[in-house]
Formats: structure tokens, sequence, C-alpha cells
């Protein structure tokens, strides 16, 4: 257990500063899509809640889980298509670059 | 399939979601490569799911289905959302995040304890705690930028007080459970207390806060995630959470630094309070004003336009009207470019995505770096719905409350054009030099109707 706790705090650090090098990167341009996109990534919480749901341990955790599900999906649908639909906009002056 | 040899199957979708997810950012860096990484996050995501779906654990797949095509269901309006709605609905998202966050944690809660680690008890309440005040604070933020809550900050005494003592509290009562898992009934304190925290925070929050408080939010969201990863020992949620929570710690570090203050400034200060008065102290100065029609003129005349949006030409809707004017301007053969400053706007970006969807080619959004050395050269400075970024107190003023904020410095320009319904002055109630200074002209009225006055009188009256 202890032992595992220190393997997650290794990787939380180092996903921390690839985080920071990788975002650092994305022009302001981008800002908004960014944090959409991140949005939809951080929805991925949506496995956690699928097991949960999926479990059938006690009718709380089947409850939560479930609408922790609904919660996350529409995250993650939302989240990626709006985040598409915005990338879709920019343009450079001449046509048909995407 | 051996359970075994399913759980790593399961792993290695994750590994490989994990991946897809950093390449994701890493394309998101260029407008030319960000939809693959859009493509590579949605990859991921599916992947990561399905594998799930595989756990062993799991032994009703009823609810999870339906609960897959709802949320399905729900996501496609949220993804559809008029790009003027994009604050708003991604505050809601982190809202939705932090939510599934809260509920997991609870259910684990409930069906570990008392049997938890003291770390993992302690990462647990740090979960649930996050999410709770995000949950509200998002729900909150959502609220007042859909105008269903007054934008205004509401301000009281002692309301820092009130608020860090909810926080306080909150984290009291964790440090307890986490001495004695076994006293579950204190555990509803720590979604319950933070979930009046979240709305206290921000009731004195204003509109022109807003972009640094969503990138706060991000964060938080972000950071409970992670701290679920913690729990479920999940490395892929552990790095998806890391990834949101720097990015929104990115943000929100741009974000104030662009408005000059600091985190605790923007969550305790109430900005919009301190200074109604000093405007009014000022005496009645003598402004120039001018019609469409000189303002046309002027604009036809000149080599170099950089035009400043503000959250007033959002509000507006005059984006579509201000390529009108791009285009009839980059016909003539002006050079037409846009300052964008980093907090224009509700959200960080927000004025980009506003003018991308009018089809104004991104390379002529420049952000505030790269667009002030330009402006000492440029003819005209148009702004649009812009206020307190274009105040030149900020460089020059030290009692103003301003000071020292980075703006667009658009008084460098060799005229200044500001489209502005009246002489009300901006959020915070800070008058604005600029707008007296001898080669500023100030064209009243509404953003969207004087641009097309404008495009009218350039195109010869037709139209």
């Amino acid at each position: 257990m202890t032992f595992d706790l220190i393997n997650s705090l290794y990787v939380f650090m180092l996903a921390g500063f690839i985080g920071f090098e990788v975002i650092r990167r994305v022009s302001p341009l981008l800002h908004t899509p960014l944090m959409s996109l991140t949005n939809a990534l951080d929805a991925i919480a949506v496995v956690g809640a699928i097991v949960i749901a999926g479990e059938a341990k006690s009718t709380l955790s089947t409850v939560l889980g479930t609408i922790a599900v609904v919660a996350a999906m529409s995250n993650v649908v939302g989240g990626f298509l709006i985040t598409d639909r915005m990338l879709r906009m920019f343009k450079t002056a001449k046509p048909k670059k995407t | 399939m051996t359970p075994f040899a399913t759980q790593h199957l399961i792993e290695i979708t994750y590994l490989v979601a994990t991946a897809l997810f950093i390449l994701a950012l890493k394309w998101l860096s260029a407008p030319s490569t960000a939809r693959r990484g859009v493509l590579a996050g949605e990859v991921g995501m599916v992947l990561a799911i399905a594998g799930t779906l595989l756990h062993h654990g799991i032994v009703d797949y009823t609810w999870i289905l339906i609960a897959l095509v709802v949320g399905s269901i729900i996501g496609v309006p949220l993804g559809m959302v008029q790009m003027t709605a994009v604050p708003q609905r991604t505050a809601l998202s982190h809202a939705c995040g932090a939510l599934c966050v809260t509920l997991v944690g609870t259910a684990e809660f409930y069906l570990r304890a008392p049997d938890v680690p003291r770390f993992m008890m302690a990462v647990l309440c740090l979960e649930v705690i996050l999410g709770s005040l995000t949950f509200t604070g998002s729900l909150m933020a959502t609220g007042k930028l859909q105008e269903v809550l007054p934008q205004r900050p509401i301000t009281y005494r002692g309301q820092n007080l009130v608020n860090l003592s909810l926080l306080a509290i909150s984290l009291l009562v964790a440090a307890r459970l986490v001495l004695h898992p076994e006293q579950k009934m204190l555990f509803p304190l720590i979604i319950g207390i933070p979930l009046v925290f979240g709305v206290m925070m921000i009731v004195p929050i204003g509109g022109a806060d807003m972009p640094t408080v969503i990138s706060l939010l991000n964060s938080y969201a972000g950071l409970s995630a992670a701290a679920m990863g913690f729990v479920l020992d999940s490395k892929l949620l552990i790095i998806a959470g890391a990834l949101d929570g720097s990015s929104g710690f990115i943000l929100s570090v741009i974000m104030s630094k662009a408005m000059n203050r600091s985190f605790t400034n923007v969550l305790f200060g109430a900005f919009g309070q301190v200074q109604t008065s000093a405007g009014a102290a000022h005496e009645a100065r003598t402004v120039h004003s001018a019609t469409a029609e000189e303002a046309a003129t002027i604009l036809a005349a000149a080599n170099s336009v950089v035009i400043v949006p503000g959250y007033g030409m959002a509000v507006a809707q005059a984006q579509h009207k201000v390529r009108e004017l791009f285009d009839v301007l980059s016909k003539r053969g002006v050079d037409v470019k846009f300052g964008i400053h980093p907090v224009a706007g509700r959200m960080p970006g927000h004025m980009n995505v506003l003018l991308a969807e009018a089809d104004i080619p991104y390379d002529r959004l420049l952000d505030m770096d790269a667009i002030n050395p330009d402006l000492p050269q440029t003819d005209v400075a148009l702004i649009i719905g812009a206020n307190d970024v274009t105040n030149p107190a900020a460089r020059t003023d030290q009692s103003s409350p301003i000071y020292g904020m980075p703006i667009l410095d658009v008084d460098k320009a060799r005229t200044v054009m500001v489209i502005k319904r009246s002489m009300n002055p901006g959020f915070a109630g800070i008058d604005n030099p600029l707008y007296y200074l001898d080669k500023t002209l100030m064209l009243f009225g509404d953003a969207k109707g004087f641009v097309g006055d404008i495009v009218r009188e350039l195109t010869g009256g037709g139209h």
C-alpha cells in the first residue's frame, strides 16, 4: 500500500511537469479550446464511476455511480464536440487549410 | 480470458489512452494540428471506456449502459451551444466533472470506511472537499455568466472571515475523519460545508474576474480528479487530473498576471466595490465625438488599423459586423489586425473564438505582447466594447486601482476611436483618461449598429 502510494506520487509529479511544459506551449489563441479539451479529458473519471456503478456492492454506490457516469459522460461527449467545433472555425486567410 | 490477463489488457488500454491524452494536449499547441489533438483524445477516451467495461468487478451492466447513453444524450446539446455561450458551458462542465468526482468519492467512502488507511482517507477527504466546492462554485459561475444570477459582486462585512471559517471547519472535520475513520457520521459534513463554501466563494466575484475564476475552478476540478486517481490507484486518472489541474493553474496564473492581481486578491478582493467614487470625482472633461461617416473617412485613409475587441463586442453580438468591416478595409488595402488582451471577455481566449467564428483568419488575431510593439506605428486603433484593458492610467497613475496591470497601448496609435454606448465607466468604475485625449474620437452607439454604419459608409451607402 505505501509502495503504491509513493508510485502514485511520482506519477502525479511527473504528469504535473509534463502538463506544465505541454500546456505552456499552447498559443493564447487556443486557450478556450484548451479549457474545453482538458475538461473532456478530465471526464476520464468516468472509468472510476463505471466500476462503482457496475459492482453492485450496495444500492447507494450503484445510484451514486450511475449519476456520476451520466455527469462525466455528458462532459466527454459535450467537451469533445465543442472543442472540435471551435477548432474548425480557426482558419488562415488562405482557404482550404485545416 | 483469465481475470489476470483481462486486468493486463485493461491496463494496456489505459497506458495507450494516457499517451494519447498527452499527445492531444501537445497537438493543441498550434491551430494546424489542434484537430488531430481532439481526435487523439477521443480515441484515448473510447479505448479507456471500452477497457473499463471488461473490469472483472463489474457484475451488472444495466445501469452502466443506461448512464452512458443518457450522459451522451445530455452531452450533445452541451456541445452544440452558441459560441457566445461557451463561458457558461465551460463552467457547467466543470460542475459536472466535480459532481462525478464527489459522487464516486462518497460511494468509495461508504464502501470502504472505516477500513481505510490514513493517507487514503486524507486524499479521499480532499477529493470530496474539492469536488463539492467546485460543484457549487461552478454552478454559481454558470448562473452569473448566463445572467440568471446578478453579475455584480455581492459583498458584506466579514465575508472573508465567513468563507475562511467554512473552509477551515471542513478541513478540521476531514482531519478528525483521518484520525477516527469509524466516525462515519462526520462524512456528510465534508460534503455539505464545502458545498456552501463554493456558493459563498463566487458571491463576491464580478463578471470581469470570471476568466481567472473559471481557470481556478478548472484547476480544482483537475486536482479533485487526480485525488480520485490516488484513491482508486488509477495512474490514468492521476495523469489526466494532473494535466487538467496544471492547465487550469497555468491559465489562472496568466489571467492573474494580465490583471496584475494575485489569486487571493481575485477570490477575496471583491474588486468591483473598490473604486466607484473615483470616476465620479473627476470634473466633466470634454471629449471629441464623431459620426460613422467621419470614422469611415479616417479608416479609409489609414494604412494600418488595429481593432481591440472586448466583452462589449460579445454582448452586442457585433463580431459578424466587425468581420464585414475587416473585409471592406482589407479590400481597400488597409492592414487590419486585432489586438487581444488575455482577460478580454469572460474566459481565457474568449475573443479569439468569437472572431474565428466570424471567419476572421486567426493569423490576424494577435495577443497583447505581439501587438503592443506595432501600436506606435498604427494609424487607427479602433476599440469595440473594451475599456479597462486600454486604460493608460494602468501605466501612469499610481493611485489608480488598476495601476500596474498590463494594457494594450492603444494611446500610442496616431488616432484612437472608441465605440461605446455612453461615458459610463467600466466594471470597476475606473475613469479612462484615454477618452479625453486630443487624438481620441468617441463613437457613441451600439457596437453592432455603429460598425454596421461604418461599413455602409465605406461601401458607398449601398448594401
